[in-house]
Parts: C-alpha cells; sequence; structure tokens
C-alpha cells in the first residue's frame, strides 16, 4: 500500500515486486468475458495531461474503468489554464471537487511531488519532463517477466539504445530492471548521454555493433525528431546508420533476445526493420500490458485507505 | 487453546458425503463445474472434484479457482495474496457453479464470490459447498452442502485444512 507513485527509486524494490505480482491478477480480470471488477467503486481518477499521449493516457483510463472508478479528462487546451490560472490553482479547483487520484504528466521534471503538496490525493506519474516515467518501467519489467518466466533478471543485460539524456523511459527502466538483477547498458553518441553517470549503475558504449552479442533484452528509445535541430545529432540519416535497428544488426543478437521500444516508433531512423516480423518482438505485448499495470497501480494506491476511512465511519 | 473438531479421517469423510450429495441433486454430473475460492477453498474444491471423479468417472466436472479480493466489500483490508489467481478456464453459461469455500463465517466472502462468477457469464445455479460452517453471518447466504455445523464465539479462530480443523478460542 503506497499513497503515491512517483518515481521507481520511491517505490523501491518490494513495492515493484507487489506491483508485478498484482499485476499478473489483473492480467486475468482483462481476459474475463466482463472485464470489469467492483474494487474501485467511488473512487475518481483524474488525468491531468499537460503533454501528448496516446498510450499512457487512454490506458490509465482504462485502468480506472475496469476497476469501476470514475474518471475526468483534464484536456488543457480548453481548460482555465488558457485564461492564466495557475498549475496549483487548477490542482486546488479540481481537488475541492472531491477526487481520490491525480494521473500527471508535464513537461517539467517534479511537478508530481509539487502537486502533492497541494491535494490530498494519489498523485501518479504518468511522466515529467526528462525525469521519470514509473508505469512505463512496470510495463517493461511485467512484460519481460511474462515473457521470459523469470520474476529475478539476474544474469541478463538490458541494453538501451538511443537519447539517453532526454529520456525518462530510460532512468526508469534503469533502476527498475536494475532493482531486479539486470546489468544495464546504455548505448548513444556522447551528444545524447547526460553528463554526469557516475551514480547509475550501468556500462556505457557509444557502438551498438559492440554490445549486441551479449544483448538479452534490447531497448530501442525514440529519437525526438526536434533533437535534430537542437544539434544533438548531425543528421537522421548518419544516426540510423550509427545506432538504428536493421536486419544486420538484429541477426547479430542472440537467438534468444527480445526487442523492445516504448512508443511511438520512428519508422526508418531507431527502427530500419518491420520489427513485427521478429519473432521476439515485445512491442505489441507492452503496449497490452499497459492497462493491467496501471489496474495494478490505481488498485494499490486507491484499494486501502478510503473504504477504512467508510468503515470507520460507518461504525460511528 | 486449540481444540481439534474433525480429523483427517473425519475430513475426507465429509468430503467423500458432500461429492455424493451434489451428484444426487444434479442427478449425475452433466453440466455442473465446481468453483472454489482462492485460496481456503481451492484445496476442497480439488478434494470435491476427485471424489466425484471416483464416484462417476464419467461425469468429468471441471474445476476452477475464483479471487474474489477485487469483489469484496472491505476492500483493501485483506491484502491480495500473490499467486491466488483466477482459474476458470471453462463456460458457465447455463452449468449450475458449485462454489467451494472451507469456512463459511459472515458470508461476505461468497457474496464477492456471486458477484464474481457473474463476470464469467451467467450459471444456471449457483450453489454453495463448505467444509465448516461456523454461524454469524451478516448476509442472507445459506450453503447448499455443509460438511460440519460448529457453533463457534465470534472471535474464535477455525482453520480447516485436509488434515483437519481446529478451533482456537480467544482467552475471555
Amino acid at each position: 500500500m503506497m499513497k503515491h507513485l512517483r518515481s521507481i527509486d520511491e517505490l523501491g524494490h518490494d513495492g515493484l515486486v507487489r506491483l508485478l505480482d498484482l499485476t499478473h491478477h489483473m492480467v486475468e480480470v482483462n481476459r474475463r468475458p466482463v472485464p470489469k471488477v467492483p474494487a474501485l467503486r467511488g473512487r475518481t481518477v483524474v488525468s491531468l495531461f499537460f503533454e501528448d499521449s496516446t498510450r499512457t493516457r487512454l490506458s490509465f483510463e482504462t485502468a480506472a474503468k475496469r476497476l469501476s472508478a470514475d474518471t475526468m479528462t483534464f484536456s488543457v487546451s480548453t481548460s482555465s489554464v488558457n485564461k492564466g490560472e495557475s498549475l496549483r490553482d487548477t490542482v486546488e479547483t479540481i481537488s475541492d471537487m472531491g477526487i481520490d487520484a491525480f494521473v500527471v504528466r508535464h513537461k517539467s521534471t517534479g511537478v508530481p511531488w509539487q502537486i502533492s503538496e497541494w491535494t490530498n490525493a494519489s498523485v501518479v506519474n504518468a511522466g515529467d519532463g526528462w525525469h521519470q516515467h514509473p508505469t512505463q518501467a512496470l510495463v517493461d519489467c511485467f512484460t519481460v517477466r511474462e515473457a521470459l518466466g523469470k520474476e529475478r533478471f539476474d544474469g541478463l543485460t538490458l541494453t538501451i539504445v538511443g537519447d539517453i539524456m532526454h529520456s525518462r523511459v530510460a532512468r526508469s527502466n534503469i533502476a527498475a530492471f536494475s532493482m531486479l538483477g539486470a546489468r544495464v547498458v546504455l548505448v548513444a553518441p556522447p551528444t545524447l548521454l547526460p553528463p554526469d553517470m557516475s551514480h547509475w549503475p550501468v556500462e556505457v558504449s557509444y557502438r551498438l555493433d559492440d554490445v549486441l552479442e551479449r544483448t538479452d533484452i534490447l531497448y530501442m528509445l525514440r529519437l525526438q525528431s526536434e533533437r535534430m535541430s537542437q544539434g544533438h545529432v548531425p543528421n537522421l540519416r548518419e544516426y540510423a546508420e550509427t545506432y538504428g535497428l536493421d536486419s544486420a544488426r538484429a541477426a547479430k543478437l542472440p537467438l534468444h533476445a527480445v526487442l523492445m521500444h516504448p512508443g511511438p516508433m520512428n519508422r526508418g531512423v531507431e527502427m530500419l526493420i518491420d520489427p513485427s516480423l521478429l519473432s521476439n518482438s515485445l512491442i505489441h505485448k507492452q503496449v497490452a500490458n499497459g492497462v493491467a499495470v496501471r489496474m495494478a497501480v490505481l488498485f494499490d494506491l486507491l484499494a486501502g485507505e478510503s473504504s477504512v476511512a467508510n468503515l470507520a465511519q460507518a461504525s460511528t | 487453546m486449540s481444540n481439534i473438531v474433525m480429523s483427517a479421517d473425519d475430513v475426507r469423510r465429509a468430503v467423500t458425503r458432500i461429492a455424493h450429495e451434489i451428484l444426487e441433486r444434479q442427478r449425475g454430473g452433466s453440466r455442473l463445474v465446481l468453483v472454489g475460492l482462492q485460496r481456503g477453498g481451492a484445496w476442497l474444491a480439488d478434494a470435491i472434484g476427485a471424489a466425484i471423479d471416483a464416484i462417476e468417472p464419467a461425469a468429468r466436472v471441471p474445476v476452477g479457482y475464483i479471487d474474489v479480493s477485487m469483489h469484496r466489500d472491505d476492500i483493501g483490508l485483506r491484502p491480495v495474496v500473490p499467486g491466488a489467481i483466477s482459474r476458470i478456464d471453462f463456460a458457465i453459461d447455463g452449468v449450475t457453479v458449485v462454489l467451494v469455500d472451507d469456512v463459511l463465517y459472515t458470508g461476505r466472502t461468497v457474496r464477492a464470490a456471486l458477484e464474481g462468477v457473474n463476470t464469467y457469464g451467467r450459471p444456471r445455479a449457483v450453489q454453495l459447498a463448505v467444509l465448516v460452517d461456523r454461524g454469524h453471518r451478516e448476509l442472507p447466504i445459506r450453503p447448499d452442502y455443509v460438511g460440519k455445523n460448529l457453533p463457534t464465539h465470534i472471535d474464535d479462530d477455525v482453520r480447516a485444512t485436509a488434515d483437519g480443523v481446529t478451533v482456537e478460542g480467544k482467552p475471555r
């Protein structure tokens, strides 16, 4: 039981394992002819997205609905933010309506922590700047756990390729996979790596070809096209040639190796082959598991406290 | 202090009798399924299923398990048990479902199971088999098949396994 899910470090090893275990229950719920349980009846979940999103927002909303919670969607473009309302006033206004959880995405690091100072509701970080995206890391760990049938990742090498510096997915996955025992290797041009990685439990390489043969999980990140105009890579073609996954590189991977990508994919940049042709691609499974993982997160955050409060009320 | 109220043999005999009663009431085992409530009812559902197999091998009664933690009204007070996942890999539309649990107490778990079963389909009928009925119902729920009626104090701790049933009283 936790109050907020803002980062993998805050969740910790035991919390991570608890949520992954709980996800198996949610996968079973999703397979039922009626994939809906009354667990969070009477709770309200608000998605507060200040950045665009397809899969994260939809999977959170689907997850809330499958657990019978009510959902509200805040969309910045039609809100009073356009009239100049501050983040704090927006959060406090929504809080006053009596809600149980905020699912927050914002371009600035730390916004979920800031919001939790202004509300009694639980806060789930659905991506803050370059910093953290904990539910994506949970999805990825669960997908690997299911695909390989292993609860611990000792002896496995996760290779994350691409724009590490600007990637919250990379930061959350480095923390989560190393908590479960995996060795993490980062592959990127120096311009797309953070200046100081001494506190990360990782190994760094500038050459993808050097590490493919000892990779068990190949994790390709999206190269955000706006990075090119900022001078981080000379041009997309050069990046694709050095760091893109083509069929020659795919052939260098061990036979058992699996391929992952958080989406949305840039075909022709980091992905030069059609991943659906690769038998070991887990990309579709990542999306499919997204709903179950987020059900586990919302259940863990919201199932407890309020019902205890209700029972206490009923007995007085 | 702990009292043994059923021995392993008593449990085995009760399981056999319940299996006979279920088959008698259904006139054979066709269109009949057993669903054990995770976790306490799972072993009992297996045991009753095995007993039915021994009596009427042709019946081929499928056994499944249901985790009711998502359907409880006191959700969050009890942790979800890892690994105790529902498994009902047969259709339940139009068949008789016998819910199986070890101890029947307030009836709240059974209420949750009734609701849970509905997410898998619409059975023709739902019945309830328990090894021990210890009383203190809080809902209008009644078992169809009972191993033993056991009057208890509300604070007693009742444990039922294949090795027997014990009651542990709180000192008062």
